[in-house]
């Protein structure tokens, strides 16, 4: 466990001194911060749109985490390529591999440092549609569960991104697959509202119920709705766990 | 016995996809030994120490650690263990005191030792004066120095270091020399180079590698038995001199004259005069021959298949 907790503090603090994370910091602040003013600008200058909305939260919050997600999509990999692929060209992974430290908790401790980056993110996107708060009346748990989501969201991107890290020696080849990863998992999402019902031997699949079950988005969109079923957090659970043991597995196996 | 050694391999053997690159290596180490490991490029030393360093897995054979085997629990063994790689597994954005920390951390050095226990490695290894800098503003000597300490911050029993004064300058290599004599007073060490003035200067024991296999393992220095040359009368046959106790390897150089390899710390000279002498053979000529680690090198490398084969 301490050992875990050395990793993660290592990750965290490596993170903090290369220059990749402060820029990557600042364009998602650059970015989100942009799409928060426009759509308060849009906002006050079409007040009459809110009534399409659940208020002023869902307008500007959901909309925000909407936009950071696809924000991250193209952070994380970005993040995560360092993880293991990085150490594994740079030869610094051999540390790790000598050292008594069981492979799941070298891949805990990566995920957990990286996962405390992602956090700052997470607070400072959090941070501007609360500042409204100082202004008007806000849906506290409309936000609340939209924060929720987007951390989940956070972890099972870069429990991805983690492992195929841990598949890989080429930073840029492990960016590249976990960009492709995520961007699959968004295209499951798209099948589910389409309105295809193959008949295979008589039966209908299920199709666009088993792919809206199967994607992230689609339990992301719940939350982002206010909608807090344990259903939805138990998948980002589970798919998070999978992907770092699967991980861990990879890890295990790097000395065969 | 076996608990005499601070680190023991048997029979370690490696495949890579069809090639056999480490075939049946025996390596024990005692307390307070620097053991050299030698050998041409391609021997498979550097398979040698990952696998004893745990971070490649075994074909077959085992390794223990001061008495932990490290495949059933590598976590215990490698507590024992330090290891350099042959790149220093540094992260050049740290300052040395931010990655010794972490590599105190790594191996669970209680937090109220830790600063001492990076002192000690600091001081040990020269960085008394680096302390806050950043591994990457250091020369390629001082990020070795920096490597042998993140080895040696946990104070393992046994430290493996990969080629250590690889691409370094006569000054540098000095300097490690004398840090790997000094860790020796509280550590077995093992050194691999395929620089034999090297390994020389700083072994007191060196096994040689060629081809994945050991063909010598020898105390070095005077210890070392010689090689003995003898000519006899008689015709007698290379089976009956290897069968003599302590002849590990029996040469014929003409057809009377033999060159006897004794047996890691056997001196046979006394021995084959009484058993010429008793046997009848007609002891003409006996000699003594140190070779040079060089000569030796040169002789056991050289050819396509080991000894080991031809010994009794």
């Amino acid at each position: 466990m301490s050992v875990m907790l050395a990793i993660a503090r290592h990750e965290w603090s490596r993170l903090f001194v290369s220059p990749l994370a402060w820029m990557l910091l600042a364009i998602t602040q650059l970015l989100t911060g942009l799409l928060f003013a426009l759509s308060l600008t849009d906002l006050s200058l079409n007040p009459q749109r809110i009534g399409e909305y659940d208020g002023v939260s869902e307008l500007v919050g959901a909309g925000l985490f909407r936009f950071a997600t696809v924000v991250l999509l193209l952070v994380v990999p970005l993040l995560t390529m360092r993880a293991f692929a990085e150490e594994r060209k740079s030869g610094s992974l051999e540390l790790m591999l000598a050292a008594p430290v069981s492979p799941l908790a070298l891949v805990l401790g990566k995920f957990a440092g990286t996962m405390g980056y992602l956090t700052v993110m997470w607070a400072l996107i959090g941070l501007m549609p609360l500042s409204l708060l100082t202004a008007t009346p806000l849906d506290v748990g409309l936000l609340a569960a939209g924060l929720l989501g987007l951390w989940l969201v956070m972890a099972a991107f870069t429990a991805v991104g983690v492992f195929i890290s841990a598949l890989t020696r080429e930073p840029t080849l492990a960016a590249i697959g976990t960009l492709g990863a995520l961007l699959l998992l968004w295209l499951i999402y798209a099948l589910s509202t389409m309105d295809w019902q193959p008949v295979v031997l008589g039966t209908t699949l299920p199709l666009a119920d088993a792919a809206e079950a199967l994607s992230l988005i689609g339990h992301h969109d719940a939350l982002l709705r206010g909608i807090f079923a344990s259903a939805d957090l138990l998948y980002f659970v589970i798919f998070t766990a999978c992907f770092l043991a699967l991980a861990a597995v990879r890890i295990d196996m790097e000395r065969h | 016995m076996e608990s005499d050694f601070k680190l023991r391999a048997q029979g370690l053997t490696r495949d890579y996809a069809g090639t056999r690159a480490v075939d049946g290596v025996d390596i024990a180490l005692a307390p307070g030994e620097i053991l050299g490991l030698l050998g041409p490029n391609g021997a498979g030393k550097t398979t040698t120490l990952r696998m004893l360093a745990g971070t490649l897995a075994v074909t077959a054979g085992t390794v223990t650690l001061a008495g932990h085997d490290l495949a059933g629990e590598p976590q215990r063994a490698k507590q024992h263990l330090g290891y350099l790689p042959e790149r220093p597994p540094v992260h050049p954005e740290l300052t040395v005191d931010e990655y010794l920390g972490f590599c105190a951390r790594l191996h669970a050095v209680p937090r109220r030792q830790r600063r001492e226990a990076i002192a000690a490695a600091r001081a040990d290894c020269g960085l008394e004066d680096t302390g806050r800098r950043l591994i990457g503003h250091l020369s390629k000597g001082y990020q070795q120095r920096v490597g042998i300490a993140q080895a040696i911050v946990h104070r393992p029993d046994v430290v493996i270091l990969d080629e250590p004064t690889a691409g370094l300058d006569p000054n540098q290599l000095r300097g490690i020399r004398e840090l790997i004599a000094r860790l020796s007073r509280a550590h077995s060490v093992i050194i691999s180079s395929h620089i034999l003035s090297e390994i020389q200067a700083t072994a007191a024991r060196v096994v040689i590698m060629h081809q994945g296999r050991i063909v010598m393992d020898e105390p070095l220095g005077e210890t070392a038995a010689p090689v003995v040359e003898i000519a006899l009368r008689e015709a007698v046959t290379a089976d009956s001199l290897t069968g003599l106790d302590g002849v590990a390897h029996a040469t014929a150089l003409d057809d009377h004259r033999w060159q006897l390899t004794p047996a890691p710390g056997c001196d046979i000279r006394a021995m084959i005069a009484e058993t010429a002498a008793g046997r009848g053979w007609g002891l003409l000529e006996l000699g003594a021959a140190r070779y040079s680690l060089e000569e030796r090198f040169a002789a056991l490398t050289s050819r396509d298949a080991p000894p080991r084969e031809a010994a009794a």
